[in-house]
């Protein structure tokens, strides 16, 4: 088989490229206006998927779901990255590729414009006639018409005029005219410049967190304490880099959580009241609320959840306690009904016991259902159904502590093999059937959901984030005019032209023009002219 | 009267005012674009006859300076009617943030009330600078739809707000998203009528080449021919200048959209402990701002410099419009109380 020649031959009257002068043609195209164009496009189109299909890292119980309910197209979308969009390798590839693009980009430009402003401007062209020109005779003569709008163009006091300001250039021509070119837009320029650096260091610090963050969640039940460690989390995760020695082993106690709502079982606040402790410092009381964190070093500590956890008593058929404490119910819905599971392992005799929960806050028994009809624990009573047998505890694998594995477990049963379901109120104490003991429903208190999450990058993002948006405000608004005036004697008067050129959206450059002829002619500038510069 | 039935009574006038402007506003279009058209045709009539004595004024003339005092009564109608129901628009929104005890942004309906009151106060603030009456019809049109389908379809009884919400970044950020939904309904309204004047403008195409090309050249075709025939568009400015003012509008977005966009972010750290996390609310603002990011990437491109980049500007506000709607009904997300 012939070997495939990297050639533009298709094209007959290119110069021949060689390897160096194709990277050097790609790396054009990837830095063309074109390309990053093109790429920006398809960086919003692949975003899309990320919206409509379910994603691991923002709720992995949908999409485990939702591979399980599509036995094609699930593991197939999985296995092609739409099931994780944002950490795909075509996501990641597009905007690698754009940033590479960006970076080629800015890097020549500013070089470019840096040389730009060392270089004095453009001379006046030598034809104004392209840019609609204006002309007037005046009484003063050539030199002073154009030191006035030299005068006139000089920035305003109290203006960032070395910026926004007008370079100037005079020309004095061989028919003894003298032209004046006066030039503004190099903030505008630097502008862009900022913005798209920004842009780059926005990636950086995300990058940078990203890196070097963690994030823990751990409930807490009222009147218990939490130890800031890896190991008292319920889930933690962190980046490459996360050194756990960083942790700070403050301890946080939740005093009490208030909830309130509506009558009608809205939420209206929710906030942890908490005794926070620093090593070696005294112990400070102080509260976490919805959008209030509390902060501690690097790190923040956020209220996001919150719900009840009943304290249980278990006794076995010998009487003796195997098991006492409180236990985290999940809310399933607005009013709190909620659900939970308590195994109890430790039977002095016969099998381990476990419960399947369901508490309703303010219970209500209609003729068909029960219910809750409000989150306020006005009327709390916990339903349960019992299991006897092996709870597979001991295989090792980590159980999850809200589910319970039925596999080796039988339901109780009454004498006619229908299941028991066990119903306390708060202070009651059941007899489970068969003598296997008693359940006691001793207390209800509540418990918060807490987030710790610290991210060393957020101060160089915020830094970043407002370099994007300064440069982009100043790239968009500053103006780009040139104005041109050229000063010639006529027969005894001098005759002043003048001309301007600004991009079509920018009208004011027509008053800016006036300003300049006004001076050359040493009159008062038409009314209005000054407000038209700004629109 | 309760200020939840002045609010309402408010928003109810100001829906019919507005709906009496958009028709007032499109009677006075279509006065203009008459008048441009007997003014073009008188041209040609002088330039027939030859450069002669000047003729007496004729009868299509005098009728055409009658008709430019009509069309002058319309607008002026159209203007006054237009101020109050903005005025009446603005009683009505004070009255539901009264009422609710806070900003009134924290639902579809309130962000539909508040959203469509900045797109008419907007209009009316480019107004004072420069004539924009032809965007009138389509801004109060806008403005009259957006705020009808709120009393009928999304209407909320009044409620505390959620934890979640309890926060000055809801004045901030939502208001500013508010307000960009305003200038960017402006701004679409005139790049539709740049995209039908291009067309306008536009030759027709050769219908040759491959089956796409066939079928892309018949429906530009179309689309010129079908805008050519649209006289009112007569009395709407050249594509050139409507371009222009859609793009100072869209760079005012765009920025207030960046500051949108930043300002959730440090919102969501406050509140969720993380300042991004692709939520389905978040991809959408992330994609809004990547296309009118790519709409003033085009501007400057050679080869997407007006049309295309005008596309990219309705892409951009289609988006928007999607993000309100599809997203805050149909998906899942942590923003999922807005659509409650
Ligand atoms: C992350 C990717 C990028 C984003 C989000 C972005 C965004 C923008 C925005 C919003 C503007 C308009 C504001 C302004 O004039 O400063 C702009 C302008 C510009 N961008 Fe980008 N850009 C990106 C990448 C690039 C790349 C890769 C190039 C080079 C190929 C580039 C070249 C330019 C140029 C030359 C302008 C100025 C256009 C003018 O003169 O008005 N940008 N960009």
């Amino acid at each position: 088989m012939a070997r495939v020649k990297l050639d533009n031959y298709v094209i007959a009257d290119a110069p021949r490229l060689g390897p160096r002068g194709w990277l050097r043609w790609i790396w054009r195209q990837v830095t063309s206006m074109r390309v990053a164009l093109i790429l920006l496009l398809l960086l919003a189109l692949a975003s899309i998927p990320g919206s409509v299909l379910p994603q691991w890292p923002q709720d992995a119980a949908a999409t485990r779901a939702f591979i399980d309910a599509n036995p094609f197209w699930g593991p197939f979308l999985d296995a092609t990255g739409f099931l994780d969009v944002f950490g795909s390798a075509w996501f990641t590839a597009i905007y690698v590729l754009l940033f590479a693009s960006l970076i080629g980009c800015i890097a020549p430009r500013a070089v470019h414009h840096y040389r730009e402003l060392r270089r004095p401007i453009a001379a006046t062209p030598r034809s104004l006639a392209r840019y609609a020109p204006v002309s007037e005779d005046s009484p003063l003569a050539v030199d002073d018409a154009v030191a006035a709008v030299r005068a006139a163009l000089r920035p305003r006091p109290g203006r960032l005029g070395a910026l926004t300001g007008y370079r100037v250039r005079l020309d004095r021509r061989e028919d003894g005219a003298l032209a004046l070119a006066a030039e503004t837009g190099a903030v505008r320029e630097l502008g862009n410049l900022v913005f798209h650096t920004a842009l780059v260091l926005v990636l950086l610090a995300v990058a940078y967190g990203t890196l070097f963050t963690y994030r823990g969640q751990a409930i807490v039940v009222e009147g218990r304490s939490f130890t800031n460690a890896v190991v008292a989390y319920d889930t933690f995760s962190s980046g490459a880099l996360f050194d756990p020695s960083d942790l700070d082993p403050f301890t946080l106690r939740l005093d009490s959580l208030d909830a309130s709502f509506s009558d009608t079982g809205r939420p209206l606040h929710f906030q942890a009241n908490v005794t926070f402790t620093e090593p070696g410092e005294d112990p400070v009381q102080t509260d976490i609320s919805v959008n209030h964190p509390l902060e501690s070093g690097d790190a923040k500590i956020y209220l996001q959840g919150n719900g009840y956890a009943p304290v249980i008593t278990v006794r076995d058929a010998a009487g003796e306690v195997a098991f006492s404490g409180p236990v985290v119910f999940l809310a399933q819905d607005a009013a709190y009904t909620s659900t939970g599971v308590i195994k109890v392992p430790d039977v002095s005799s016969g099998e381990q016991l476990g419960f399947k929960a369901t508490l309703y806050p303010s219970f209500v028994e209609g003729p068909f259902a029960v219910a809750s009809v409000h989150p306020d624990p006005a009327n709390p009573v916990i339903e349960m159904l019992a299991y006897t047998g092996d709870l597979g505890l001991d295989t090792g694998v980590p159980q999850n502590v809200y589910r319970l594995d039925e596999s080796q477990l039988s339901p109780v049963q009454d004498e006619d093999g229908q299941p028991v379901t066990l119903r306390l109120a708060l202070g009651e104490t059941v007899e489970l059937p068969d003598g296997l003991g008693s359940v006691t429903f001793e207390e209800l208190p509540r418990y918060g959901a807490f987030d710790l999450r610290a991210d060393p990058s957020l101060p160089f993002l915020l830094v970043a984030a407002m370099l994007t948006l300064a440069g982009l405000a100043t790239s968009l608004f500053a103006s780009r005019r040139k104005v041109w005036v050229v000063a010639r004697a006529e027969g005894g008067t001098t005759v002043v032209t003048g001309a301007a050129y600004a991009p079509a959206h920018d009208a004011g450059v027509a008053g800016v023009l006036e300003r300049a002829m006004a001076a050359a002619s040493g009159r008062e500038p038409s009314p209005g002219a000054e407000e038209r510069e700004q629109s | 009267m309760n200020p939840t039935d002045l609010s309402v009574a408010a928003l109810s006038g100001a829906t019919v005012l507005y709906a009496i402007a958009m028709v007032t506003y499109a009677i006075r279009l279509a006065r203009v674009a008459d008048d441009k058209v007997a003014a073009k045709a008188m041209a040609r009539e002088a330039v027939a006859v030859g450069g002669g004595t000047p003729a007496a004024p004729s009868a299509p003339a005098a009728s055409a300076s009658s008709r430019g005092a009509r069309a002058a009564k319309a607008a002026g109608i159209a203007r006054s009617t237009t101020l109050v129901g903005a005025l009446l628009h603005a009683v009505g929104l004070a009255a539901r943030g009264i009422d609710a005890g806070h900003v009134p942004w924290s639902n579809m309906y309130e962000y539909t009330i508040s959203g469509s009151f900045f797109a008419v106060l907007v209009y009316l603030i480019v107004q004072r600078k420069r004539d924009i009456a032809y965007l009138g019809a389509g801004v109060t049109g806008f403005a009259a739809v957006s705020l009808g389908l709120a009393l009928t379809v999304l209407y909320k009884d009044v409620d505390t707000l959620p934890p979640a919400l309890q926060s000055y970044w809801l004045v901030i950020h939502v208001s500013i998203a508010t307000l960009v939904t305003g200038i960017f309904a402006v701004s679409f309204i005139a790049t539709s009528l740049q995209l039908m004047r291009d067309y306008r403008e536009q030759g027709e195409l050769p219908v040759e080449g491959g089956a796409v090309q066939v079928a892309w050249r018949r429906w530009h075709n179309t689309l010129v021919r079908r805008y050519r025939r649209t006289r009112w568009l007569e009395a709407v400015p050249p594509a050139a200048q409507l371009e222009a003012l859609s793009f100072r509008l869209n760079a005012v977005g765009f920025v207030l959209w960046t500051f949108t966009v930043m300002a959730g972010a440090i919102w969501a750290e406050h509140a969720w402990g993380r300042y991004w996390g692709w939520d389905p609310k978040e991809v959408w603002s992330f994609v809004i701002w990547v296309l009118y990011a790519a709409y003033l990437h085009a501007r400057t491109t050679q080869g997407w410099a007006g049309r295309r980049s005008a596309w990219l500007a309705i892409a951009g506000f289609t988006a928007l419009i999607m993000n309100f709607t599809v997203v805050n009904l149909f998906f899942q997300g942590l923003h999922t109380y807005a659509g409650s």
